[in-house]
């Protein structure tokens, strides 16, 4: 049932044939091919990790694994999907694309850099894989000192090491970001005509540069102590262990919007083009980005309420932490505006947009709960932390990753997904989630301890719903794999703008030839001109 | 304008573009650099307002004269790094080479004066771990202020290592006649990231060798 191909004749992914052309390539969209391959088979890698712990807790005894291979479960998949999944996913894959397209540039500033990057982050993923098979590691994937440093005898500097080499990666990346939005927008392409996506991922890659040398630096500091066994952190030899949660969280909370901000992005995308309508509040939605990232830095004291810090340095962290979640609702508002009146049409993007929506919502509410001092102490390293992150990261980031990719996949590959199949999914992952997901906060309120491989009788109930929902949520992730690969070979033919879309990535063909734009484009409008008379056509 | 023609590289418009490119490029990584060895700092800082006597009895068993020559040593590569510069600028091949290897050279010594400290250390077993037996005390906390020194001039070291690679690699195309008057980015670049070494160096002498 092949449709006959009306594809443009010459276009970046038949410029050249065979392995070498894709692996020594310095196109930028076939950069982000490699990553989009690579981030896919990583997010299946913790996903695997993910079923062998919901597998362990559906009963409340271990029955399935003793409690050190457990812990060794939960630190690998939240390595492998912090480090390799949620960071470099929608920067990496979606960004590299696209940021090049949105602004009308043949490429990158730097594209050698950007190859350099992709081997960088396979050598650092490999390495931790590596980790992974030959004994793990269970420190938990914050690596808290001295356990990691001195006293746990699994393979952390391997996996550290692996985390370090990554870290360069997206270093790497954020630097060729901010360089190539500097200084190489089209003609007419002022800071405030710029799409939004793009201000997010600005935003994203100055955390990128500032924060990531810190977390490298920090983990350089665990493996001298490990090697050597001489102390920074452990206090039987001088150190500091609650320096390395400063230096730790001082990349880290910033990193959670590292990985959230590029997901906003796609947001702010998806909902103007599927409302027909101009954002509400266009440089309300760019500022609070820019906001994000500096406030960012100021509150990673909130992770450390429990660890012998100062009551006054806690409430400051306390306050400054609401201070950050301002501008998120800010976003939140500005989308709701939008979709206000907007004259909407569900394609599956859009399913994904107002799942993210709700679901960051929930995640960022329990969030503001968690920043609350007190409430804190109370669900603490409980299931509630996990349920909270989980809404933000994987109800959040993943859906937006989704979107984007269903978004843009049309311009990728030049042809469309079956938009039932994406609509089905789309609603069978927002229904897994939320009932693999929803429990856990009433777990953690109840009082069950996060990181515990068996637990009270009390709890089963929960679980097992938890468990449930976390299948369902896996075939969700499944059914969008089985037919994108379907619709690059049979998949109806996209043209140019199959949404109807603003932005310089829908004037050229799909899929665009390998320098993106025929001519530089010249641009005379800002952003999202969408006019809602020319209602939806799709 | 064919020497412009083949450095310009396909993504650029224009050679202006391009160079703005690069340096800014220059600038977004060495403030990575700064963030990178801020954490050390922090740690330094930390741990010497915890244990201020440690550190000014640990101190004392550096050099502080070998440190005062290889700042000079390290300022005087500074001075001819720029002129390698200036001399790119100009298209003056000859000079680029004369300043390159001077620069070479310098590094090189301070990295030949940095090795004999350690050896020095070594001997002295002022490595901090079970062996570490000076008769200082408090010793733990001097082992502290040892693991903070080697790991920052080590650090800094290694940035020394990379920066001759670099300047290697800018020999080579400069015997080749690659730069120009027109096209010397690669050059200026690099005596960004010389320099920024050269300043590191600078907090690094005072903190680990003066406090007192
Ligand atoms: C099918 C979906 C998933 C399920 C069922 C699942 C389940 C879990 C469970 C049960 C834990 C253990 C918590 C504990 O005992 O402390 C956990 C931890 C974690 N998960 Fe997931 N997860 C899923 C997807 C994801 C995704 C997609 C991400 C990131 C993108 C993610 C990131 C994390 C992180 C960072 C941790 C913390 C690990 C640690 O405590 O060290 N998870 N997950
Ligand atoms: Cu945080």
């Amino acid at each position: 049932m092949s449709s006959p191909v009306k594809l443009p004749g010459q276009h970046y992914l038949n410029a050249a044939y065979g392995i070498k052309s894709w692996l020594l390539t310095t196109d930028h969209k076939r950069i982000a091919w490699l990553y989009l391959a690579s981030i896919t088979l990583f997010f299946f890698v913790g996903g695997f990790f993910a079923v062998l712990i919901r597998l362990e807790l559906m009963t409340p005894q271990g029955d399935l694994v003793e409690a050190e291979t457990y812990n060794k479960l939960f630190t690998m998949h939240g390595l492998f999907m912090i480090f390799f999944f949620l960071i470099p996913s929608i920067p990496a894959v979606l960004g590299n694309f696209l940021v090049p397209m949105m602004i009308g540039a043949p490429d990158l500033a730097f594209p050698r850099l950007n190859l350099a990057s992709w081997y960088i982050y396979i050598a650092g993923a490999t390495l931790a894989l590596v980790a992974a098979v030959t004994g793990g590691v269970d420190t938990g994937w914050t690596f808290y000192t001295p356990y990691s440093s001195i006293y746990s005898n699994t393979n952390v500097v391997l996996a550290a090491l692996g985390i370090f080499i990554t870290g360069f990666s997206s270093i790497l990346t954020g630097i060729n970001f901010i360089v190539t939005i500097h200084k190489m927008r089209a003609p007419g392409l002022t800071w405030f005509r710029l799409p939004l996506f793009i201000w997010a991922h600005y935003a994203t890659s100055i955390i990128m540069v500032l924060g990531t040398p810190v977390l490298a630096v920090t983990i350089v500091l665990v493996a001298i102590e490990r090697i050597f066994r001489i102390g920074f952190f452990d206090p039987a030899l001088g150190g500091d262990p609650v320096l390395f949660q400063h230096l730790f969280w001082f990349y880290s909370h910033p990193a959670v919007y590292i990985m959230i901000l590029p997901g906003m992005g796609v947001i702010s995308e998806l909902v103007t083009c599927f409302s027909r309508k101009r954002i509400f509040g266009y440089s309300f939605v760019a500022f609070s980005s820019l906001a994000i990232a500096v406030v960012g830095f100021l509150v990673w004291g909130h992770h450390m309420f429990v660890s012998s810090q100062s009551v006054y340095a806690s409430m400051i962290f306390s306050i400054l932490s609401f201070v950050v979640a301002v501008p998120s609702a800010i976003k939140v508002f500005n989308w709701t505006a939008t979709l206000y009146k907007g004259s909407i049409s569900l394609q599956t993007p859009m399913l994904y947009a107002l799942g993210f929506i709700g679901l960051f919502t929930i995640g960022g509410m329990t969030g503001l709960a968690l920043a609350a001092l007190g409430l804190d102490v109370h669900v603490h390293d409980t299931y509630f932390v996990v349920a909270h992150f989980h809404y933000i990261m994987v109800g959040g980031m993943v859906m937006a990753y989704l979107g984007g990719l269903h978004f843009w996949w049309p311009k990728m590959t030049g042809r469309m997904y079956p938009e039932w199949w994406g609509r089905l999914s789309a609603l069978i992952i927002f229904v897994g989630f939320n009932l693999a997901f929803f429990p856990q906060f009433l777990l953690g309120y109840l009082g069950m301890p996060r990181r515990y491989h068996a637990y009270p009788e009390e709890f089963q109930v929960l679980n097992v719903m938890s468990s449930a929902g976390a299948s369902i949520l896996g075939i969700g992730y499944l059914i969008p794999m089985i037919y994108f690969i379907w619709s690059m070979r049979y998949g109806a033919q996209a043209g140019p703008n199959p949404w109807q879309a603003k932005g310089l990535e829908w004037q050229t063909p799909s899929p665009p030839p390998t320098e993106n734009f025929p001519i530089t484009p010249v641009v005379t409008e800002d952003a999202y001109a969408y006019s809602q008379e020319e209602a939806a056509v799709v | 304008m064919s020497d412009v023609q083949t450095t310009l590289a396909h993504q650029f418009e224009d050679p202006d573009q391009q160079h703005e490119a690069a340096s800014l490029g220059m600038w977004a990584f060495l403030i990575t650099e700064i963030m990178f060895f801020g954490g050390l700092f922090a740690a330094y800082t930390v741990y010497r307002i915890q244990y201020p006597a440690a550190f000014v009895t640990a101190s004392h068993l550096l050099d502080y004269k070998l440190g005062a020559v290889n700042t000079a040593v390290l300022i005087c590569s500074s001075l001819t790094m720029a002129l390698a510069v200036r001399a790119a600028q100009l298209g003056q091949r000859r000079n680029l080479i004369v300043f390159l290897i001077l620069t070479m050279t310098l590094g090189t010594t301070f990295l030949g004066i940095k090795a004999a400290e350690y050896t020095h250390k070594f001997h002295e077993r002022l490595i901090p771990g079970p062996n570490f037996t000076p008769n200082v005390s408090p010793n733990r906390e001097a082992q502290l202020f040892f693991l903070l020194y080697y790991s920052m001039t080590g650090l800094h070291a290694l940035h020394m290592v990379i920066g001759i690679g670099v300047l290697t690699w800018l020999l080579v195309r400069a015997v080749r006649g690659h730069f120009s008057h027109e096209y010397y980015s690669p050059v200026e670049m690099s005596g960004l990231y010389w320099h920024f070494v050269d300043i590191v160096w600078i907090y690094l002498f005072p903190l680990l060798y003066l406090v007192r």
